[in-house]
């Protein structure tokens, strides 16, 4: 009996070795200042998403990361997750130019987008990216809160932390800026966010920590859309099993009770 | 319309309706009653013994999810990771289906390790149950190929880098290694040609792992199931039928196990996504850590332990083959470990090495984990090859229970 139970412990360490150490990917890439940690509704096991905040974000993200930066798994349509009604994404969608196929002539035209269409992507190619930004292509944004290591709480860093650099800064390449929270402590991108930059429709002032808090949280909805459906769907489910699990245990009980 | 026929044969009268009839033809519904209701089963099998219905009930949930993800999915590089991002994104409940393939993966392989582990403590390969154990291992290897052939379709960073190190692991071979990459592959890298190689094998292995289960399944119910005792069950009071009482047990530990399942579904997804895979494959760009999912890890850490390249394949190729020769190795007619002192610690042994294994495959046998690695691989065999065979020597005077239903006794 001991040895089964050390075998199962054993076998339980296994499923839980990946478990383990999952913080490393957050140490690799060059040294940076230690991230402050921010409090965001969307942590934890039934995190879930201030959508008011995430509509701000996407004027962030429209008026100001768009010009560099694609996005290009998001469709449209897909804002209406946010709260907003099929009427508001049609119009949202409708402000921007996408690629139309060609007219009679045989020479490309654009055409106002529609609901089904994905993101514009700012740049017609990987290379064209890269040429315009000093030779570093600014990353797709799709999945960027999830892959971007140290994820929601170093992008609000990174956006709120440029400043003055030390004295023994020299930038490694033109157009390079200072900022602690990149790996490196230096950037390609220059300062994106300033006071009154973005106008929201809802009054909130637009302070660069507010319109970084905001684009943010646009960048963590974006990257994980189902996460609130995710939480609610599961908390159900296991309540479910939960339950069911105490009735297939008293039912395995009575039946085995004349086998013990 | 059978009216007058039947007339003739009263006898048949009797039994009318669909299913006899049906069974009379085809006896589908008395096998079922045979195998799955009547069926005799030994009545002290512990928890461990869940494992086997929990892999059937899983597997059938990663053919019904992966046929959706399949309808979906673009097998080509440049289309690849575009329609993984459509179905999670747009596809109504594709992040859920994606997320539960997924999860299903880890979960099949853990219970997978579970279930192997389980046969090897009990000495459920031995004799009469070699074509059961064996036909376990080919599928443990047809699905560790399945699951390899999966990751690769996302075509994010990991899959690609994995396939390509994969790719390079069997260029190492002598003679045929590079013949054989280019025959797999499709190219000198991982590409549209080997997105779509994968995607077919990907599916054509599934199925074919559904079929290797039902002979699996069939094999297991011509010798009946080992027990944790190790003993045959000397008659009907050693044996339950396996409904009410298994199928109640079963669904006990089915629903823990979904229980789990939904958890790191619904709460801990990044338990089994690799951040990494959400960026697309990019062949000029090498991500900073190439690590394969942790199943493989025990045998990507024997890979790296071993300090030739070709020497390391050999070691991790061997390390599953040598599992097929078990039945033969071990010569003790005892089966379960209970009884055999020596042979119960080195089991203990090989699972906190296997474990170990792991972890050097996650820490790329570096510094102190190198050493670690190389003794743990030398304990994996010299434990099939040396432990177990002698452990038989160190067995002598050894009572056994007289039958399953008098020891259960005895124990409580």
């Amino acid at each position: 009996m001991r040895g089964g139970v050390i075998l199962r412990f054993v076998a339980l360490l296994g499923l839980a070795a990946p478990l383990c150490d999952m913080s490393r990917a957050a140490a690799q890439a060059g040294p940076h200042d230690r991230v402050p940690h921010q409090a965001w509704s969307f942590e934890g096991p039934l995190g879930r998403f201030d959508l008011s905040a995430v509509q701000r974000g996407y004027a962030v993200y429209a008026q100001v990361c768009s010009a560099c930066h694609g996005m290009k798994s998001m469709t449209y349509g897909d804002l209406a997750a946010t709260g907003l009604t099929m009427e508001q994404v049609g119009r949202i969608a409708a402000t921007q130019q996408v690629p139309g196929g060609v007219d009679a002539q045989g020479d490309p035209v654009t055409r106002a987008a529609t609901p089904a269409d994905h993101f514009r992507d700012p740049f017609a190619n990987p290379a064209a990216a890269a040429a315009a930004n000093n030779g570093v292509a600014p990353p797709d944004q799709s999945r960027l809160a999830l892959v971007y290591p140290g994820g929601p709480d170093r992008i609000y860093a990174v956006l709120t932390g440029y400043r003055e650099p030390p004295a023994a800064y020299r930038p490694s390449h033109a157009g390079a800026v200072y900022n602690p929270y990149a790996s490196g402590r230096e950037i390609a991108m220059p300062p994106p966010l300033r006071d009154g930059q973005v106008v929201y429709t809802d009054g909130t002032p637009a302070t660069t920590a507010q319109e970084a808090r905001d684009v943010t949280t646009f960048l963590a909805w974006v990257a994980q859309p189902h996460l609130e459906a995710r939480h609610r769907l599961g908390a159900q489910v296991v309540l479910y099993l939960l339950f069911l699990a105490v009735l297939a245990f008293l039912l395995k009980r009575r039946l085995w009770s004349d086998v013990h | 319309m059978t009216d007058a026929g039947s007339r003739d044969r009263p006898d048949e009268q009797e039994k009318a309706g669909l299913v006899p009839w049906l069974d009379a033809r085809l006896p589908v519904v008395s096998a079922f009653r045979r195998e799955y209701v009547d069926y005799r089963t030994p009545r002290n099998l512990n928890g461990l013994w869940n494992f086997g219905a929990i892999l059937t009930v899983v597997l059938l949930v990663m053919l019904a999810t992966g046929i959706f993800l399949a309808v979906n999915y673009t097998p080509t590089a440049a289309g690849a990771f575009a329609s993984i991002e459509a179905i999670d994104r747009q596809l109504p409940s594709g992040w859920l289906l994606r997320s539960i393939h997924v999860t299903g993966a880890s979960m099949f392989l853990a219970a997978l390790y579970i279930h192997l582990f389980r046969g090897l403590y009990y000495g459920s390969y031995k004799a009469p149950r070699e074509v059961l154990w064996l036909t376990g291992l080919v599928l443990l290897a047809m699905v560790m190929l399945t699951a390899f052939a999966g990751y690769v379709l996302p075509w994010g960073q990991m899959s690609y880098w994995g396939a390509d190190v994969a790719g390079k692991a069997v260029d190492a071979i002598p003679g045929v290694g590079p013949w054989l990459e280019h025959f797999l592959q499709g190219g000198d890298a991982p590409g549209d040609v080997s997105l779509h190689r994968f995607f077919i094998l990907h599916m054509v292995l599934a199925f074919a792992v559904l079929g290797v289960v039902g002979i699996h399944v069939a094999a297991l119910h011509v010798t009946g199931s080992n027990n944790p005792l190790g003993i045959e069950p000397r008659g009907a009071g050693d044996t339950l039928p396996f409904h009410p009482y298994y199928t109640s047990k079963d669904a006990l530990g089915l629903i823990l196990f979904a229980l789990l399942f939904a958890v790191v579904v619904f709460f801990l997804p990044d338990v089994v996504f690799e951040a990494e895979n959400f960026r697309p494959a990019n062949p000029l760009h090498t991500p900073a850590d190439i690590e394969p999912e942790w199943y493989f890890l025990p045998f990507y850490g024997i890979l790296q332990s071993v300090p030739s390249k070709f020497g390391g394949l050999l070691a991790s190729v061997g390390a599953i083959l040598v599992l097929f020769l078990v039945p033969w190795l071990d010569r003790s007619p005892i089966r379960s470990a209970r009884f055999r002192p020596l042979y119960r610690a080195c089991m203990g042994v090989l699972v906190v090495c296997f474990v170990l294994l792991g972890f050097v495959g996650r820490h790329h046998a570096q510094g102190g984990w190198m050493i670690a690695g190389r003794i743990a691989v030398v304990y994996y065999f010299a434990h099939f090859l040396v432990l177990l065979p002698l452990s038989a020597r160190t067995e002598r005077g050894i009572v056994l229970p007289d039958g399953i239903a008098g020891a259960g006794r005895r124990g409580a």
